[in-house]
């Protein structure tokens, strides 16, 4: 469909990004949000975004998933949204009965000039804010960064205005998490308890945007990251962040906070990052890792060498959010395959920096853009010049995998098309397995749909 | 039962029949309360999806990324031909293009895609935070036209700037600017438009082919599978039948004033509408019997064949209950019928913008213990669902999960929706989707109907 409207030859653009390869920060100060176990995330904005947002976030996850909006009208944009925000807050707590209110701005409000932090300590001074009740607030423009900006925003504000130091150190880590679907957070508190370390993982969206059907409609599902837990941040002896984009802010913010140490490790996504990932929270924790993890980690290496003779050389184009795409792109160099084309639409320069890193001895002259411009219009661009076998995305890539014919895997956000993702992690050496499988899994189809009558085999 | 209560603020925009012959007094086309879950969407909204199925115009979006990101081609408007409508253009706004402004951005933009596009013509949607910091976006849309002979047209659509009914309004104002500036040779006396019929899922054509083959010639669908030089040339037409009426009404209205175009509202869901809106047509053209003639004989065909099909499906679904929450009130109507001639009941009417008289309509038509709604949001959808005990909720995206959530069948007639429901064979996809969803297996293990909890 798009082919015949994408043209070959790359030109320069300045001005204009054609079929966007991320989306605003709200939409990730959202998702965050909901992460907080009792939070009702709140859009302080005209009421369009907040509907966007909702339903973006209700396609990928097929959840219910709850906000309010401020519901600008003209007058608030004129004046100032502060009348609109110490009502909204009111009437939520009245209604709907939080017990955060997580606030982030959008464009408007942030172009209007609005102060989310004094109208929140208006609020509450007016005694709009009931005891034991929170509201937290992030500011989250859109003409900055992107979604994945947004998430990071939210986490560190949960950071700051949630932990606590009490002087008494606990024995716990605190994993801040980046942008990773339930399951993957799921997966994580797994392989910790396995492990034997008490963590507190936070935002954690499993049992939130993975509900069980209870034949109610439930406002604050069961799961969520609790205020105590969350409070509890602060006497921690250590934290990992997850994601040099979305999860180390929030890792930074508790150092300065309540002066927790951390460090910054990839998204557990691949054999690699997940080693590394697993040995600095045994490290952090002064335990070991037991056996039951080695054998996971020993099946994971035995799948990769069973599948190894397939993958050899296959060239691969990616697109995403920096933090999944930089462990992607090491287990598919470690699975021999070859990304030659990379793009993801969140700026920030440490993205080309390891990108480049993973790539410049098995592929140096892979094409890697991210930031302004670095959209799927390009992607397709570079695809024409130089053909792939795979390609690995959002939902958006589908329209590219029809147009040149490529075998595709869904994986990132938003997956609009396909349900049951969000179950199944992609995170740790399960993940690994899985991955693999999938991808496994489409070339060989491929083969067999392309397979002359004489070649096509039954064992391959 | 959990009692569950109803947003401070919001009891007047509720309604329960009971008995009383009084007046309906809802409160409705207000905006909705700040801090409400509403589920309305924005000025902008309504622009993009009356726009958005015009197949061969170029659809920019000039604002931050996310606006366009989110209704990259969300809307299933399908075309027979150009698909230029189904990219997603963005200006993608930085923090210099705020402050400094983004009009020399979108001038770059738009000479850019022209040149690359040569499309028949170009929708500038402004955003919010355009009609915040000024830019004239006029002036920028007058001068790209000036440099390439396109028709370049603004759509003030700042989501702000009231409701998705504005957005209409202006998407109106803008096609407008296209009626008119082509040649009407050729349209013969019987022809029409068709307006407020967006081609989801191919609706357009099912529509199209009964008109033409009652002998009359359709110049333009606005806008599903919609073409710039159509809607040129589309004051030649004698008629426009307006289905939507809630986005196109003002269009029709514009074009009897300055054509002198009569129109008529009709709808294309259900048996008696769809019937209607072929008869009333054919009654407009009533200096050519041979019009109403072909008219029932297609209704006779269609209806006989669909009849007997529907009985089927009656003996399952009798005495279940409905829940509607839709866009436009006026698809309601439509539906409480469709629904009824399947002897199914609806227990909540809902719309996001319906006025009064939509609302005494729905009224009438409802049976005792019927809850309306206007601008309903979540918790009170689910209340009034396990309240009244429906067995199916009619709404859009985000109501889809919750219904599952209650363990009641869904079905989308909004956006999403896969298959045709206008028409007669509409009406039969409509009536077995229900069927199927509210019939289906899965909900006996949902707690409501006795599975575990
Ligand atoms: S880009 Fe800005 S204005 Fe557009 S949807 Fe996102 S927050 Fe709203
Ligand atoms: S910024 Fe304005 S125009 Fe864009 S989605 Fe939000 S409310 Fe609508």
């Amino acid at each position: 469909m798009l082919l015949r409207h994408t043209k070959t030859e790359v030109m320069e653009r300045e001005a204009l990004t054609i079929n966007p390869a991320k989306t605003c920060q709200p939409i990730g100060a959202m998702y965050a949000a909901l992460g907080i176990h009792g939070c009702l995330p709140h859009s302080h904005g005209s009421q369009g975004c907040c509907s966007y947002h909702r339903s973006t976030l209700t396609r990928h996850y097929k959840e219910p998933v709850m906000a309010a909006t401020s519901s600008f009208t003209e007058g608030a944009s004129v004046f100032g949204g502060q009348a609109n925000l110490v009502s909204a807050i009111d009437n939520i707590f009245t209604v709907y009965e939080p017990d955060v209110i997580a606030v982030h701005s959008t464009c408007l409000s942030e172009t209007i000039g609005d102060d989310l932090k004094q109208i929140s300590t208006k609020a509450k001074d007016d005694g709009k804010v009931p005891e034991g009740k929170y509201v937290i607030h992030a500011a989250t423009p859109s003409f900055v960064g992107s979604h994945v900006t947004g998430y990071a925003n939210m986490v560190q504000a949960m950071a700051e205005q949630f932990a606590e130091s009490t002087g008494n150190k606990l024995d716990q880590i605190n994993i801040v998490a980046g942008w990773m679907e339930p399951a993957d957070m799921r997966e994580i508190k797994r392989l910790a308890k396995e492990i034997g370390v008490k963590i507190q993982l936070f935002p954690d969206t499993s049992d939130v945007l993975d509900a069980p059907q209870i034949g109610k409609h439930v406002f604050y599902p069961k799961g969520g990251i609790s205020i105590p837990d969350l409070k509890s941040t602060g006497d921690s002896k250590y934290s990992i962040g997850l994601g040099c984009f979305s999860g180390e802010p929030g890792a930074i913010a508790l150092e300065k906070t309540c002066k927790v140490p951390f460090q910054t490790e990839d998204l557990p996504i691949g054999l690699r990052a997940t080693d590394r990932f697993l040995t600095a929270l045994a490290k952090a924790a002064g335990v070991k890792i037991p056996d039951s993890i080695t054998d996971e980690r020993g099946r994971l290496v035995d799948v990769m060498t069973d599948m190894e003779q397939y993958f050899d050389g296959k060239k691969v184009a990616l697109f995403g959010d920096p933090d999944q795409l930089i462990p992607l792109t090491e287990f598919l160099v470690d699975l021999n395959m070859k990304p030659v084309h990379i793009v993801s639409g969140t700026p920030g320069k440490r993205f080309e920096q390891r990108m480049q890193a993973i790539l410049s001895e098995t592929v140096p002259d892979a094409n890697i853009k991210n930031g302004p411009q670095a959209d799927m219009y390009l992607l397709h661009q570079w695809i024409k010049n130089e053909p792939v076998d795979l390609l690995i995305g959002n939902t958006y890539g589908k329209y590219i995998a029809r147009d040149e014919d490529i075998p595709f895997v869904r994986f990132g956000f938003p997956i609009l098309d396909r349900i049951g993702h969000s179950y199944f992690p992609s995170a740790g050496y399960m993940g690994g397995l899985r991955l693999a499988e999938k991808i496994l899994g489409v070339l060989m189809d491929r083969q067999d749909r392309d397979a002359p009558e004489e070649s096509f085999e039954l064992v391959m | 039962m959990e009692k569950i209560g109803i947003l401070e603020g919001r009891e007047k925009q509720v309604y329960e029949k009971k008995g009383d012959s009084a007046a309906i007094d809802i409160k409705c086309e207000t905006t909705s309360l700040s801090g409400s879950v509403s589920q309305r969407a924005c000025v902008f909204c309504g622009s993009r999806v009356v726009l958005y199925p015009v197949a061969d115009a170029l659809h920019v979006v000039h604002g931050p990324i996310g606006c366009a990101a989110y209704t990259w081609d969300i809307r299933g408007a399908v075309s027979s031909g150009p698909e230029l409508h189904r990219l997603s253009f963005s200006t993608d706004l930085k923090e210099m293009d705020v402050i400094y402004g983004g009009e020399k951005k979108l001038h770059q933009s738009l000479t850019e895609l022209i040149a690359q596009y040569q499309p028949k013509a170009a929708f500038i949607y402004s955003t919010c935070i355009i009609g915040l910091i000024g830019d004239d976006i006029d002036a920028v849309c007058k001068k790209v036209s000036q440099e390439t002979g396109i028709p370049v047209l603004p759509v003030h659509s700042e989501g702000f700037k009231g409701t998705k009914k504005d957005g209409y309004k202006a998407a109106c104002d803008s096609l407008m600017k296209l009626v008119g500036t082509g040649s009407t040779e050729g349209i013969g006396k019987y022809s029409i438009n068709i307006l407020g019929e967006f081609n989801l899922a191919g609706e357009a054509w099912i529509i199209k082919k009964y008109y033409e083959e009652m002998g009359i010639e359709v110049v333009a669908t606005m806008t599903g599978d919609g073409r710039v030089d159509d809607i040129r040339r589309s004051h030649g037409a004698s008629l426009n039948i307006v289905q939507c009426s809630g986005s196109m009404v003002k269009l029709a209205k514009m074009m009897e004033e300055k054509y002198g175009i009569p129109y008529l509202r009709v709808s294309y869901f259900g048996i008696e509408d769809m019937s209607m809106a072929l008869y009333d047509v054919a009654k407009h053209f009533s200096d050519n019997p041979a019009i109403l003639d072909a008219a029932k004989k297609l209704v006779n065909r269609e209806v006989s064949e669909l009849y007997p099909r529907l009985q089927h499906f009656r003996q399952a679904l009798e005495g279940k209950k409905a829940a509607i929450y839709v866009g436009g009130a006026f698809k309601a109507f439509s539906l409480i019928k469709a629904l009824n001639s399947v002897g199914m009941s609806v227990v909540l009417a809902g719309s996001q913008t319906g006025n009064k008289d939509d609302y005494e309509g729905l009224k009438e038509m409802c049976e005792e213990g019927t809850v309306i709604v206007d601008d309903s949001n979540p918790v009170e959808l689910s209340k009034f669902v396990l309240e009244k005990e429906a067995d199916l909720l009619i709404g859009g995206v985000k109501e889809r999960p919750i219904a599952y959530k209650l363990g009641i069948g869904f079905c989308d007639h909004n956006h999403e929706r896969k298959i045709p429901l206008a028409g007669f064979v509409g009406m039969y996809n409509f009536i077995l989707e229900v069927y199927n969803s509210v019939m289906s297996p899965v909900w006996q293990f949902a707690p409501r109907k006795g599975g575990l909890s």
